[in-house]
């Protein structure tokens, strides 16, 4: 059974963001990168089943700058076999049609019985290259998976527990192959033992250059900007937050009435 | 014309689906195309009269056996047929997570793709652009689309509201659909463990993020709703870490809450969180990162370290409780 799991390279969580020069998406420069969370949700899931079922192989795919390399590397370290790099310059700029056209020229010739991705990436948030890669490999697909049912994996198929909104959730059967956009919170994610990261330095990563093709419908940043506040916001404490703690509790109790 | 997607389940309407009437009909008056409404369905939908009560042009009943309970292989041959009977500008649909699972596969499939998850829009020149959030809402995107229509947008929920959509008369038209193999098999959804807390009743919510940093750290979080009368909630991440369970969980896969007082202690305010608490009455927000969304929509805010802030709020409020 081979897995591929899509991850990327995406902006820390907790960075603080400056915009680019072009207004068009944030300064890079100096950002410290992490792996996109529910992309290592996806991975995670993919060794667990790979470990369920007692064989396979956890193939990593991401595309992005050489940068993204250390998103390659983490998941190495973490269990995945191998990886495929989709080397690509500039991927901030390519819309998801793109993206996922260049993945699907790049992964189309391993012939996955299953590949994961996380449900969107926490930088542009499209939440679309899953659905149009699987589209595009002629595969059906389910988004955001919130359990697999892995006793269930057989040669043939696999049930998984969709989440719908609101507390509700739904059971799907799948022939494979398929895809699958994994939700946050599937499981416990594990870390990188020291074997893990000695074990990595051996295995391949394969660099394919990008196929990037125009796309005339692509959607386009025109411009970046921070949120316009909706809102009047009485800041207090002035960087004090007991000063702040004190002045809201009156607040609480004078404007707003609670106490 | 403009197509909009009503989504529902056993007829029973998806009210996020008034919200992209309302979206539609705003962007039908400013590009001047007229708005037609498209309901899937496996029979004549009893929701078509309902929706024949907007101010739309038609309701189109899109109809085959295979569409009676949702799957994207069922939803996206549906679209693919309807569009290109119609021949539609736009296509407009509520962001919810029915229409995350197809409508990229549909715009694909016309060789497009989908303008997701938008705040708003302008028309400029004959055409939208659209406004994004992203960077988990640290940052807005205008974003324009290319190529030619069929345009796909999608709409946050809130982004516009329901009641606003205007009323009218409508006629109904059943389109009958030839809908290929389904390669997926559906199960009937589910409701996991009723919720044991209904924290849409609650006056006060004191919910915390991942500020809180260990679960040692909820007590403190206890103690101040305890010294408000106020319900424990939380983001998604500290339920996934089980440090509260999933009936505490505000926001898009949690609940939907609308107190007169939220206070979000250590909550950046990612998008999947904000659409389930900014409809509160006053939003206070104690956070360590003056940049955090979570201030945009706040009234109150502590730019500030949570566990300093937390026990003098405690005892303040003891103080004013007398």
């Amino acid at each position: 059974m081979k897995i591929i799991v899509l991850m990327k390279q995406v902006a820390n969580k907790d960075a603080v963001l400056r915009i680019g020069a072009d207004e068009k998406w944030i300064a890079e420069g100096d950002v410290a990168m992490q792996t996109n969370e529910s992309d290592g949700y996806a991975l995670e899931e993919a060794l667990r089943m790979k470990e369920a079922k007692g064989e396979g192989e956890v193939v990593v795919c991401t595309l992005g700058p050489p940068s993204a390399k250390t998103v390659i590397k983490d998941a190495l370290a973490r269990g995945a076999d191998r990886a495929i790099h989709v080397v690509a310059e500039g991927s901030n700029k390519l819309s998801p049609y793109q993206i996922a056209r260049a993945i699907a020229d790049a992964i189309r010739e391993e012939n996955a019985d299953l590949v994961f991705t996380g449900l969107q990436s926490d930088d542009a948030s499209y939440g679309q290259t899953g659905v149009i890669l699987a589209e595009l490999l002629g595969i059906p697909h389910a988004t955001i998976v919130i359990e697999v049912d892995r006793s269930s994996l057989s040669d043939s198929g696999l049930r998984v527990k969709r989440e719908l909104e609101s507390g509700w959730y739904q059971w799907f059967a799948y022939k494979l192959p398929a895809l699958l956009t994994i939700q946050s919170g599937i499981s416990q994610i594990r870390y990188a033992s020291l074997k893990g990261i000695m074990a990595a330095k051996k295995k391949e990563i394969r660099d394919v250059t990008a196929a990037i093709e125009d796309f005339a419908s692509a959607q386009k940043i025109e411009k970046v900007y921070l949120p316009l506040k909706t809102k009047q916001t009485q800041m207090l404490g002035n960087g004090d937050a007991k000063a702040g703690a004190a002045e809201l509790v009156e607040k609480l109790r004078t404007e707003v009435r609670v106490l | 014309m403009i197509l909009v997607f009503i989504e529902h389940r056993d007829c029973v309407l998806n009210k996020t689906s008034l919200e992209a009437i309302t979206a539609a009909q705003g962007i039908g008056k400013d590009l001047g195309l007229k708005v037609s409404a498209v309901i899937p369905c496996d029979k004549d939908c009893a929701l078509a009269q309902e929706i024949a009560g907007y101010d739309l042009e038609k309701v189109i009943v899109a109809k085959s056996e295979k569409l009676g309970i949702y799957t994207p292989d069922g939803y996206a041959d549906a679209w693919e047929q309807v569009i290109k009977a119609t021949n539609p500008q736009y296509v407009v649909m509520s962001h919810t997570y029915q229409v995350r699972d197809f409508a990229p596969k549909v715009a694909a499939r016309l060789g497009r793709e989908v303008a997701g998850d938008c705040i708003r829009y302008k028309a400029e020149g004959g055409k939208l652009v659209l406004t994004r959030r992203i960077f988990l809402g640290k940052l807005d995107a205008d974003v324009s689309l290319g190529g030619d229509a069929p345009y796909f947008v999608t709409f946050q929920s809130g982004s516009f509201r329901g009641d606003n959509a205007a009323k009218g008369s409508a006629a109904v038209e059943t389109m009958d659909l030839a809908v290929g193999d389904i390669r997926m098999t559906p199960e009937a959804p589910f409701q996991e463990a009723k919720a044991s807390v209904d924290l849409t009743k609650s006056e006060i919510i004191v919910a915390v993020g991942r500020g809180i940093k260990s679960q040692e750290n909820i007590a403190l979080a206890q103690q101040l709703a305890d010294a408000l009368g106020a319900d424990l909630a939380a983001s998604r991440p500290i339920c996934d870490a089980d440090w509260l369970p999933i009936d505490r969980q505000i926001g898009s896969s949690g609940q939907t809450v609308a107190p007169k007082v939220y206070i979000a202690l250590g909550i950046s305010g990612a998008i999947q969180h904000i659409v389930g608490m900014k409809n509160a009455g006053t939003i206070v927000a104690v956070n360590k990162d003056s940049e955090a969304p979570i201030f945009d929509i706040a009234d109150y805010g502590i730019v500030g370290d949570l566990f300093e802030a937390v026990p003098v709020m405690i005892e303040e409020v003891k103080k004013a409780k007398g």
